[in-house]
């Protein structure tokens, strides 16, 4: 028994065509989650499988491919995924997100505005949005035919009643293109406005619930709010404390067992250009 | 500077150089064999057969192996391994009663043609540690029949069904497409074939449980073991080009045909109702637990009253295949702080609202 060698970016090009007519139905209908032939890719479920096949089906040589997981490209899974399309595809990788064509991520969007010559690939666990308030596949499925989104309304009315906020801080659920709800998988809703417009096509791969979903470039993104509780972006009391950013996504390290606490850039790609940026000021 | 989530792409290579190390184990111990748990483990090659959806006890072995004996780890690594390969057609129908037997037993009738056959089983030993195989061992050869003797055993359910005691299976069209989950999305409600292929590789432990529930009142179906068979079977494939069916292979299969609470009524003679369980290899908890499930899930089928998650499809289907199932458990462990950290900003939002002190104050208390 010998190592096989594998195809380009690992899967056969009869799934990728498989997976690529889902990715066009996905685009041509916004926010809706199309079944795909998903297959047991080399790495567990849950560790982005859909969002690896979306990838694999998409790549070509000539992509550069920036990968991140929580935002940060050095995470091990990010490194981990990365490495098998550099190991499978033998494509340029970066951590730059300007430099990046394709952009595969788990739970952020990149603070730096994307462009439309890029692509947002995002992994997702749970595609349903309407999932955890009906578990069952085939009402879901009706339920988005008929846009019979009331039971979502409630579940935020009913945040409101309780905290006096909608108490949904990731995952927030959205509106695409005037008609589908979807899940913008577990991005914070800071995220959430960026998804709105936005120049790159958004591509969303469930693996283990075998969905493929696309917000096409300059397409409407709502978050789902009322009137007079109009959605609200997470805001930050602290600095960025490497680069001093005020409008980026913080994440909170804790230094020491004494409630010593600091905040830094979740985005490590826009961190590190921002204290790159203030040293050059700093020396002229 | 606090920069515990850098070097990630050193810490994986160390992880798996680690890995390795442990599997290896002692090093003065001698190095086990793909062969040897292909030969000696072999009911660990069956389940992952099994649940991996591909015979091949060399790979099984090998993954069996490279799993350190997490046999749900092994499970993945023979469907990563699968999911690579041609699929280039179905092969014909298994004809069951062809089975050259190695074990064969009837829970409803004492006697019946063919006989009643034990074969290796577990069922009558008595659970004592033998202590003899803490060392090595070459046990006696065990007795033998003459090889003309295998007299025809024909199906249990085929023998009722010729009293018209239980139902017909409904007859396939030859030509109708089959199902096949591993490359197409499951639709609920899900056709018998694409429900079979799901059971038949969804987590033996999940299968048992829920098989065992619906003894115990969850969707009661009153099974009897019509008959379990396990052996060696032929399979078959018609080459198109050729227009002739080609001997692939042989493989061995244990299959468990349930005979359950009869159904009649409304002008229809009373019949029994059947529960149908097939697995790779040698493994009678899993085909039987198969069937006892398979049949629950014909409630809807069978216009029975579903009060037992055996009974429910998409919970059934949904859940039961561990690979999947240990995937996005496992995941937990994952980097998750992005989404905490928006937790935790809501969460002080809320309890400063609620006038909670802030926490230097209790500390200060």
């Amino acid at each position: 028994m010998s190592a096989r060698p594998y195809n380009f970016a690992y899967l056969d090009e009869q799934t990728k065509r498989m997976i690529r007519r889902a990715i066009l139905k996905a685009i041509a209908v916004p926010g809706y989650q199309v079944p795909f032939a998903s297959r047991e890719m080399p790495m567990p479920y849950g560790w982005g499988t859909g969002g690896v096949q979306v990838t694999a089906a998409i790549i070509g040589p000539d992509d550069v491919l920036k990968v991140i997981d929580q935002g940060a490209d050095d995470t091990t899974n990010a490194v981990s995924i990365r490495a098998f399309f550099a190991k499978t595809a033998d494509v340029a990788t970066t951590t730059d997100t300007t430099e990046a064509t394709i952009i595969q991520t788990r739970h952020r969007v990149p603070e730096t505005p994307l462009t439309g010559d890029q692509i947002l690939v995002y992994q997702v666990p749970i595609p349903e949005p309407l999932r955890f308030l009906e578990p069952r596949e085939s009402e879901t499925r009706t339920m988005h035919a008929l846009a019979e989104y009331g039971v979502m309304h409630v579940k935020l009315y009913e945040d409101i009643a309780r905290h006096g906020h909608i108490a949904t801080t990731y995952a927030y659920p959205a509106r695409v293109a005037g008609r589908y709800i979807m899940d913008p998988s577990p991005i914070p809703k800071f995220d959430n406005p960026k998804l709105d417009d936005c120049p790159a096509l958004q591509l969303f791969g469930a693996g283990r619930e075998k969905r493929i979903y696309a917000i096409p470039p300059f397409t409407r993104v709502v978050s789902l709010d009322f009137e007079d509780y109009p959605f609200e972006r997470t805001k930050f009391d602290a600095v960025c404390e490497f680069c001093g950013a005020t409008d980026s996504f913080l994440d909170e390290v804790v230094t020491d067992d004494k409630g010593g606490r600091m905040f830094v850039c979740s985005d490590t790609d826009y961190c590190e250009k921002r204290r790159a940026a203030n040293k050059k000021d700093a020396a002229e | 500077m606090y920069v515990a989530v850098k070097g990630g792409e050193r810490a994986i290579a160390n992880a798996h150089a680690l890995l390795a190390n442990k599997r290896r184990g002692d090093r003065s111990v001698v190095e086990i064999e793909t062969r040897q748990i292909e030969e000696q483990l072999s009911l660990a090659v069956d389940r992952v057969m099994s649940e991996a959806s591909l015979y091949d006890r060399e790979i099984a072995a090998l993954a069996i192996k490279q799993a350190r004996g997490d046999l749900i780890e092994a499970i993945f690594l023979a469907r990563a391994y699968r999911t690579t390969l041609p699929r280039f057609g179905f092969a014909e129908p298994l004809d069951t009663k062809a089975m050259a037997l190695a074990r064969r037993v009837s829970a409803t009738f004492k006697d019946l043609p063919g006989g009643q056959v034990l074969g290796p089983t577990f069922d009558y030993t008595h659970r004592l540690i033998d202590f003899a195989l803490g060392e090595a061992c070459d046990p006696p050869p065990p007795a033998t029949a003459p090889a003309d003797a295998a007299p025809a055993a024909p199906r249990v359910v085929d023998i009722i069904a010729g009293d018209d005691l239980i139902e017909r299976n409904p007859q396939g069209e030859y030509d109708a497409p089959i199902a096949d989950v591993t490359r197409d999305p499951t639709e609920f409600p899900a056709s018998r074939d694409a429900r079979l292929q799901t059971l038949a590789r969804g987590d033996e432990g999940f299968l048992l449980g829920l098989g065992y529930s619906t003894q115990r009142g969850y969707g009661r179906n009153h099974p009897f073991v019509g008959e379990i068979r396990f052996g060696e079977i032929e399979v078959e494939m018609v080459v198109p080009e050729l227009g002739l069916a080609v001997p692939l292979g042989v493989i061995a299969v244990t299959e468990c045909q349930m005979v359950n609470q009869f159904k009649g009524g409304d002008g229809e003679p009373a019949r029994f109702t059947r529960g149908y369980g097939l697995v790779f290899g040698q493994s009678e908890r899993k085909a039987m637990s198969m069937a006892l499930v398979d049949r629950a899930l014909r409630a809807d089928e069978l216009a029975e009253e579903k009060i037992g998650p055996a009974q429910d499809e998409e919970f059934v289907l949904s859940h039961c295949d561990n690979v999947q199932a240990t995937g996005f458990v496992e995941h937990l462990k994952l980097p998750h702080y992005v989404d905490f950290q928006a937790e935790l900003a809501l969460l002080r939002e809320l309890r400063r609202e609620a006038g909670a002190p802030p926490p230097d104050a209790e500390a200060a208390e």
